[in-house]
């Protein structure tokens, strides 16, 4: 178990490294790119960049808080759908299906008494997140449609169902949005107006930032979500039959029930997402009547990929690309596009799927450390995190699991333990260095994948 | 009577401007797949080929018009496309990624980097790429006096209709009459066993990777062309439906050609509905009209996906050293 431990620290220093590294690589991308259009200013425009929110000071902050909160909820519900073994692409739909379930509450549901009047506007806005993503959950478990094809459809669905509905219901002709929710229904500002505000002027005239108490909610459900993934045996089931589908059923799990589930908590996610950006008062945003899938669902995506599907991670890189994001809006002063940021984000992702030469280079860097490092990569490469995690929390599901999957089911579990601990003897600290010595980079990733398997 | 006919025959010439750019994708999007390697960056090849054969027609089209510019382009967006790609195949293939992973990052940037561009060397800093429309063909000299089919296929139509029937009769024989074709299904089923006969496997995932960029680049291309007279940096989420018209179509080219044309046909109903006398009488909203394709895809889906055809291999690197 101890050992266990360490493996898991060697590996979090390696990813976090990897994450980093990928991070410099596509700020060096946004670099090139201002270079190539004004050489002059690039080094200005890559400092507005990374000064993020703080360019447009305490206001500035404010609003990376306020755009990080719906992306860290699609996120989150990539990331979960993602822990799974369900790839939804369908958060754009659930977003927008949210944001008008919360939208209409809080401008006509306006007979329940203030204190309430939000909080039933998000949980309307989970539901119906819920509701969209449950017709896609059905359709995989039942009729076996692939959901990346049905999330696709339901997008474009709900986003069309959703203008519809904004213009029978509550549209507000003079700005072509959906009208203003009711003051009760605007999420408590708890303090954070006063926090993250301008001054400006002679008489100090505030200028505050949108943000509200969706952040705190966005990153309390991330600590839920980690919970419910990694410490329930719920949790634990709903990974298992994403891992493996068959085995899942074999080891006892329904697992038609298990998608279904995983999909619906996927699709409150993002709902809920919705309602945390569009009940923000008078500066806040208001839905759009337009044929354009929300683009606060798709940049989920990206920010589940960058936190690695981990719940905490994913807050963090909510902020993160919210906080770019915000410093590029104020690239505009230099005459830059702020398309940018999306370049460099872009860039980012595009790095870090290339994990695979970036753990080469921290293999480079940590050289002291490369026999510790050497076993580990491989093994996280070849099978992924995930696979850890399940054969590190029931050593015994993990053995049927592979079984199922490879189809080595012949082989009894004791024989693939044996072989599992063959391929990492416990040597000692000189045999380590001898071993970092023959091992060089990719070479030793491909040698000790040999050896796990 | 007769305007019943015409009725039909406006459909149909709609309905293909619709299929056919989601036929020539999907078909790239094929080629990829049936290779092994998932292609979800279909949509963000496409706005890369429609925004370089796009530019190309802005800057082009004061010194040349009509059919030889159009095919000029075509030319450019399956050349853009292709290297587009090429970071997704190396990405896939090279260093065994994540194929979802990468093909996300090509999604975001390719918009990102069209209006970046569009709006760093215009002059007046727009995005939009405007362009003149010169390359509709009003009626073909002889075909076009055919009686019914004249005015279903030659009439009104552009020559990227054409070409994406021909890209489907080459896809279909290539995939099934050639040795290529057998090589590559055999990647997308089972890459081991094609190795061990002296396939290559990487390069024949290349060349799917590639097919599927070339291809898909065109048919960016082929989308704006008939439906707009300026490019806006998207293909309207085109990529996308073309992922759910390979999946609906089971990889197959017959098939795929019958789920475009499918959603196509619903496609065309919805956005000419004001225009066709007995659905506008029914007084539906255009946004009701606007579901019916996506319903309809659900609908047909629901059926059909119980045995699904996806290639075996498909989303999973192949590395030589494993078993």
């Amino acid at each position: 178990m101890k050992t266990f431990r360490k493996l898991m620290n060697a590996k979090g220093h390696v990813s976090a490294a990897s994450s980093i590294m990928a991070i410099l690589a596509g700020l060096l991308v946004g670099l090139i790119i201002l270079l190539v259009s004004n050489s002059e200013q690039a080094f200005k425009g890559i400092v507005t960049i990374l000064e993020g929110g703080f360019g447009g000071g305490m206001k500035g902050v404010g609003q990376v808080l306020y755009f990080a909160t719906p992306i860290i909820m699609t996120g989150l519900s990539v990331g979960f759908a993602n822990k799974t073994g369900l790839f939804n692409i369908g958060t754009p739909g659930q977003f927008i299906v949210g944001a008008f379930a919360a939208v209409y509450v809080g401008v006509k549901w306006t007979f329940l008494p203030a204190p309430f009047h939000w909080f039933v506007a998000l949980l309307c806005a989970t539901l119906a997140g819920g509701l969209w993503a449950l017709i896609s959950g059905l359709f995989k478990a039942f009729l076996n449609v692939n959901e990346v094809i049905s999330t696709i459809m339901m997008n474009y669905i709900g986003m069309y169902a959703v203008n519809y509905l904004v213009k029978q219901n509550i549209y507000d002709p003079l700005t072509s949005l959906s009208q203003n929710v009711a003051g009760s229904a605007v999420l408590p500002k708890a303090g954070l107006d006063k926090i993250f505000t301008n001054y400006s002027g002679v008489n100090s005239t505030p200028d505050p930032s949108t943000v509200n108490c969706g952040i705190f909610i966005a990153i309390a459900v991330a600590i839920v979500v980690y919970i419910i993934l990694e410490k329930t045996a719920f949790g634990y089931e709903l990974k298992a039959c994403g891992y493996n589908r068959f085995a899942a059923r074999y080891a006892g799990i329904d697992e038609k029930r298990s998608i279904v589930l995983s999909m619906v908590i996927a699709g409150m996610l993002a709902g809920l997402g919705g309602g945390l950006l569009y009940l923000s008062g008078g500066n806040g945003r208001r839905i759009k009547v337009v044929d354009v899938l929300a683009a606060e669902g798709f940049n989920g995506i990206p920010v589940s990929l960058l936190g690695m599907s981990n719940p905490i991670g994913i807050v963090f890189s909510g902020l993160f690309i919210s906080y770019i994001t915000q410093g590029g809006n104020y690239l505009q002063r230099l005459n830059y596009m702020p398309e940018v940021i999306d370049i460099i984000i872009a860039s980012i992702i595009y790095c870090s799927a290339l994990a695979l030469i970036f753990r080469w280079v921290v293999l480079k860097l940590f050289k002291g450390r490369d026999a510790l490092l050497g076993r580990i990569f491989p093994k996280y490469a070849a099978a992924g995190a995930e696979e850890e995690e399940l054969s590190a929390s029931a050593a015994v599901t993990e053995t049927d699991l592979s079984a199922g999957e490879s189809g080595e089911g012949l082989v009894p579990p004791e024989v693939q333990d044996v072989a599992g601990e063959a391929s990492e003897p416990e040597g000692s600290p000189l045999q380590k260095e001898d071993e970092a010595n023959a091992r060089d980079g990719q070479e030793a990733d491909q040698n000790a994948e040999k050896e796990d398997e | 009577m007769g305007d019943l006919f015409s009725t039909i025959a406006f459909l149909f010439r709609q309905t293909m401007f619709f299929a056919i750019p989601l036929l020539i994708v999907a078909i790239g999007g094929l080629f990829s797949e049936r290779s092994g390697v998932t292609n979800i960056a279909l949509d963000g090849i496409m706005i890369m080929g429609a925004f370089a054969s796009i530019f190309f027609i802005n800057r082009m089209q004061s010194t040349m018009s009509g059919q030889t510019l159009l095919l000029l382009a075509i030319l450019v967006a399956a050349a853009a496309g292709m290297v587009f790609s090429l970071l997704h195949a190396y990405a896939a293939i090279n260093m065994k990624s994540d194929q979802i992973i990468s093909g996300t990052a090509l999604n975001m940037f390719a918009p990102a980097f069209a209006i970046y561009v569009a709006r760093t060397i215009q002059e007046n800093g727009v995005q939009q790429i405007a362009f003149t429309n010169t390359f509709r063909i009003e009626k073909v000299p002889v075909l076009g006096d055919i009686p019914v089919l004249g005015d279903l296929f030659f009439k009104d139509a552009y020559i990227t209709t054409y070409i994406g029937f021909a890209i489907l009769a080459v896809a279909a024989v290539v995939l099934y009459k050639t040795r290529f074709g057998l090589r590559l299904r055999a990647c997308g089923e089972h890459p081991q066993a094609a190795d061990s006969v002296g396939i290559n496997v990487y390069k024949i995932r290349y060349a799917g990777v590639l097919i599927s960029g070339a291809l898909a680049g065109v048919g960016g291309l082929v989308f704006i062309i008939p439906t707009s007279t300026n490019f806006n940096a998207t293909v309207a989420g085109y990529g996308f439906l073309a992922l759910a018209v390979l999946i609906f179509g089971q990889w197959k080219p017959l098939r795929v050609l019958f789920a475009a044309f499918f959603f196509g046909f619903f496609k065309a109903v919805a956005s000419t509905s004001s225009g066709i006398p007995f659905l506008a009488g029914l007084g539906i909203p255009s946004d009701i009209y606007k579901m019916v394709p996506y319903i309809a895809t659900l609908i047909v889906l629901a059926f059909t996906s119980k045995n699904s055809q996806a290639p075996k291999a498909v989303g999973v690197p192949y590395d030589k050293g494993s078993r």
